[in-house]
């Protein structure tokens, strides 16, 4: 899946991925899809929560070489 | 399923409804004025606010330094009675002594080596993070006894603190949904 966004976390630790996701999910329209990458093994679950808090759809968690590669959609 | 039970469950999924609307509602007391305790409720307030909840933090004490204009540029962190004070260099297995700690200097180090952990990995400062909980709409509530205690007018405190007695954030936590003192 193509990202209409990519926003770079990596070396990043919690509260800057998810304030930043939360930032970049703004700008974008509903529907479109952010791709985020992190590397604080954190992000991992912060990411699901704070997709079901928020209500943006986490459509696919990919990890490889210690980065995690998130792809979210804006849905309202 | 009898009737009652069934009324238990409607009950609930009407519950886990209305909670899923009503935006949540996060209230803390931030009551420590050093740069390791200002880190925790800065953090929580803004990953809170980007979780879209409401957040207001009542900051009284030592935690109105971190409303300061002035004083939250000179946080410190203090070796003196904190055990879990880490060693100057992490490689060494030795804790620092107490009486060290103590020793004129102690904390200016102390201080200057948490900011460069911070750093190094790549942390917002505390200004940062107080920008960031402002910016997203995070109530700052300078609590009125203190000020009156420690002499701080509202022209000493960083813009947006709002002067706030007990009641009144006693009245926004009784709405809330999470509730922590730091």
């Amino acid at each position: 899946m193509k990202a209409d966004q990519v926003l770079d976390c990596r070396g990043l630790l919690c509260p800057l991925p998810v304030i930043k996701t939360t930032k970049a999910i703004k700008s974008l329209a509903v529907g479109q899809v952010l791709e985020m990458l992190a590397t604080d093994p954190g992000s991992k679950p912060d990411m699901l929560a704070w997709s079901k808090q928020t209500g943006h759809e986490l459509l696919e968690i990919h990890e490889e070489q210690g980065v995690f590669r998130f792809l979210i959609r804006r849905t309202r | 399923m009898g009737t009652v039970d069934q009324l238990v469950v409607d009950r609930t999924q009407t519950a886990r409804e209305e909670t899923g609307k009503k935006t949540k509602r996060l209230a803390m007391v931030a009551s420590k004025g050093t740069l390791d305790m200002a880190y925790p409720p800065l953090i929580l307030a803004t990953t809170a606010a980007a979780m879209g909840w409401e957040v207001g933090i009542f900051f009284t004490f030592y935690g109105l330094d971190l409303l300061h204009r002035q004083r939250v540029k000179q946080l410190k962190v203090s070796p003196v009675g904190n055990p879990a004070m880490p060693p100057p260099v992490r490689s060494l297995p030795v804790k620092v002594p107490d009486i060290l700690g103590a020793l004129p200097g102690m904390s200016a180090v102390a201080t200057a080596i948490m900011k460069r952990w911070m750093r190094a990995s790549h942390m917002p400062t505390v200004e940062e993070l107080l920008e960031l909980a402002r910016e997203s709409g995070v109530k700052l509530f300078a609590c009125a006894t203190t000020m009156g205690v420690m002499g701080v007018r509202q022209e000493d405190l960083v813009d947006g603190a709002e002067c706030a007695g007990a009641t009144t954030f006693l009245d926004f936590a009784s709405e809330a949904d999470v509730t922590l003192f730091v």
